[in-house]
């Protein structure tokens, strides 16, 4: 128990003294992730668009399958991913593995279906009738499906929020396509797995309250700014 | 009269389901046409493909001469506005709402702004413009939609039911502007409606339509002396009966609707006649009430409905009767389900139809 109470009052240290080694994993975490959550988004809004605002044949069975990939263990796309890019693997020409490249284009396929499913189910959300609104108040085909898109834009950057929120979270795919080399493609997930595993508790749960605080203030700046009167009700009792 | 659009042997289906079948049918220039038929007879559907929001799977549609195609539609829709019948503003405020279309037709700022306001002002909302449209009242809700298509000053505009489940002043409002707005801006203005009232005082002509098939364009007048077997076979009002009428020593007339149920009305009846009573003019009380109303029956409530502002209640007296009341007093009665009840309404009240 003292090591741990020790380990933690460390970790407070490291974080107030802006270690590099700490706030370097940081920052190539927070920009991993941010880069593959903005990939993600620019690859899942069309594909949301299409399932949320069409009928084909085929939808059910493609809109069940991106619910069943959210739940794709992150190690297993890792693996997955690895093999392709190694020196055997059918893009290994491209020498990806073991660089920042690989845990982005991991990272981003991880939250692409969590990103398509929760802003589909967002743009569904929005009464069906409102291309036709848009549509009679003179709205081309694209401004009305904009239109629709601005009607459930609280459920898309809920999207967006939760896909980057499980980029950065996420340990497997880091952990294999990127190897985990410090000072390069070490991150947050990957760094507190190995820290922890040399006994170096201070620092790994440096790196998981810095995590911790990350993901909650991101989604704490969304709410606000959805609500910005949130901040004065924030001590009232509901009506 | 100069045509504005023309439908021939319009179809359109919907997987197996025909949901319009044949529809031959003439709109003028500056009139108001009421399409006059009951739940799921086609209103809607036609209405959409009068806003070339649906493409007909059979027919033609000509709109100012012109065949109306996939390829010249979106052009086509700039020159009508359908309001919906549920209805849908935008998550944004009352301005934003009422401007989108102008905005859509890339309309200067200031000429918006001017526009907006004009529309917000017939509508009588004035000062509602930064208020969030989501937060309104059902009624301010439906003038927003309805300022919302006006102020495009469309050739057509069309109404899906555009009092349905308001209260009488948010449904008078309504009236007064479509009245105003045909008058003034000479703007056609197709409408559904189920009202009975509505359809006799507000349009020029009306379409009676059931199960798809248009069976007869009119005047009201025409309508409602020639066909009241028709009309109310379609059900498609509330309160309309049809009975066997006889005229008393009061020179009041009593029509028997049967189920032992006999109507007095101050107009001299007889025979076979149809009459209708608005519900807004029947009261409900939980006891028996002494006034000068010559119809008192007791019942029971066997339906309730909520209509946004106003509870719509049906009182089976031996024959249904729709009610509508405000919410405040449906709280305050207490009513429920299975409820006794008496209903009470004038022999005035009694229209012929």
């Amino acid at each position: 128990m003292n090591d741990i109470w020790e380990g933690i009052v460390r970790a407070f240290q490291l974080i107030f003294s802006g270690d590099p080694t700490v706030y370097g994993i940081v920052f190539r975490s927070l920009f991993f992730s941010g880069v593959a959550a903005i990939l993600a988004v620019l690859w899942a809004t069309p594909i949301a668009m299409l399932l949320g605002l069409r009928d084909f044949r085929g939808k059910s069975i493609i809109k069940g399958l991106f619910t069943t990939l959210i739940g794709l263990p992150t190690v297993a796309l890792g693996l997955f991913l690895w093999l392709i890019l190694s020196k055997v693997g059918p893009l290994g020409f491209l020498g990806l593995l073991y660089t920042p490249g690989a845990i982005i284009l991991g990272e981003a396929l991880l939250v692409t279906p969590l990103i398509v499913s929760i802003a589909t189910n967002a743009i569904e959300a929005v009464d069906p009738e409102m291309m036709n609104l848009a549509k009679t108040l003179g709205a081309s085909e694209s401004q009305a499906s904009i239109a629709v898109l601005k009607e459930a834009f609280n459920g898309i950057i809920f999207s967006d929020v939760a896909g980057f929120n499980r980029a950065i979270a996420e340990l497997g795919v880091a952990l294999m396509v990127g190897g985990n080399l410090a000072g390069f493609t070490d991150v947050l997930t990957t760094a507190t797995s190995s820290f922890t595993a040399r006994g170096d508790f201070s620092t790994a749960i440096a790196l998981s309250i810095i995590l911790l605080v990350i993901v909650f203030s991101i989604n704490s700046i969304i709410i606000i700014a959805r609500n910005p009167r949130m901040l004065f009700t924030l001590g009232r009792m509901p009506q | 009269m100069t045509l504005l659009a023309e439908l021939t042997n319009l179809t359109c289906c919907f997987g197996r389901k025909t949901v319009l079948e044949n529809v031959t049918m003439q709109i003028h220039e500056g009139e108001i046409l009421a399409l006059l038929g009951p739940n799921g007879s086609g209103k809607t559907t036609l209405l959409k493909v009068l806003a070339f929001l649906l493409k007909p799977s059979n027919g033609e549609i000509k709109f100012q001469g012109e065949i109306v195609t996939e390829k010249n539609s979106e052009r086509m829709r700039l020159q009508s506005a359908m309001v919906f019948q549920k209805t849908l503003l935008f998550n944004t405020s009352v301005f934003n709402n009422v401007a989108y279309g102008l905005k859509v037709r890339k309309i200067k700022q200031e000429v918006v702004d001017e526009e907006v306001m004009k529309a917000l002002k017939i509508v009588r909302l004035e000062g509602f413009e930064k208020r969030s449209a989501k937060k309104l009242s059902g009624g301010e809700q439906q003038r927003v939609a309805l300022a919302r298509a006006l102020v495009l000053k469309t050739k057509l505009l069309l109404l899906d039911e555009p009092t349905a489940n308001l209260d009488p002043k948010n449904a008078g409002i309504i009236e007064e502007v479509i009245l105003t707005t045909n008058r003034e801006q000479k703007t056609t203005i197709v409408m559904a409606t189920h009202n009975m009232f509505q359809a006799r005082a507000i349009p020029h002509r009306i379409a009676l339509i059931n199960q798809g098939k248009i069976s007869e364009v009119a005047t009201a007048a025409e309508i409602f002396g020639k066909l009241s077997r028709d009309l109310a076979s379609f059900a498609a009002v509330d309160n309309t009966f049809i009975g066997t009428a006889r005229i008393t020593d009061a020179g009041t007339s009593i029509i028997d609707i049967g189920k032992g149920v006999q109507i007095e009305s101050i107009l001299k009846l007889k025979g076979e006649a149809t009459v209708f009573i608005n519900p807004q003019e029947i009261i409900v009380s939980k006891k028996q009430m002494e006034s000068s109303a010559r119809n008192v029956f007791k019942g029971r409530i066997t339906q309730i409905s909520d209509s946004g502002a106003s509870v719509r209640l049906t009182v089976d007296v031996g024959k249904p009767f729709i009610v509508q009341i405000t919410k405040a007093s449906y709280c305050e009665m207490e009513l429920s389900f299975g409820a006794e009840v008496f209903i009470t309404f004038k022999a005035l009240s009694v229209q012929s139809v």
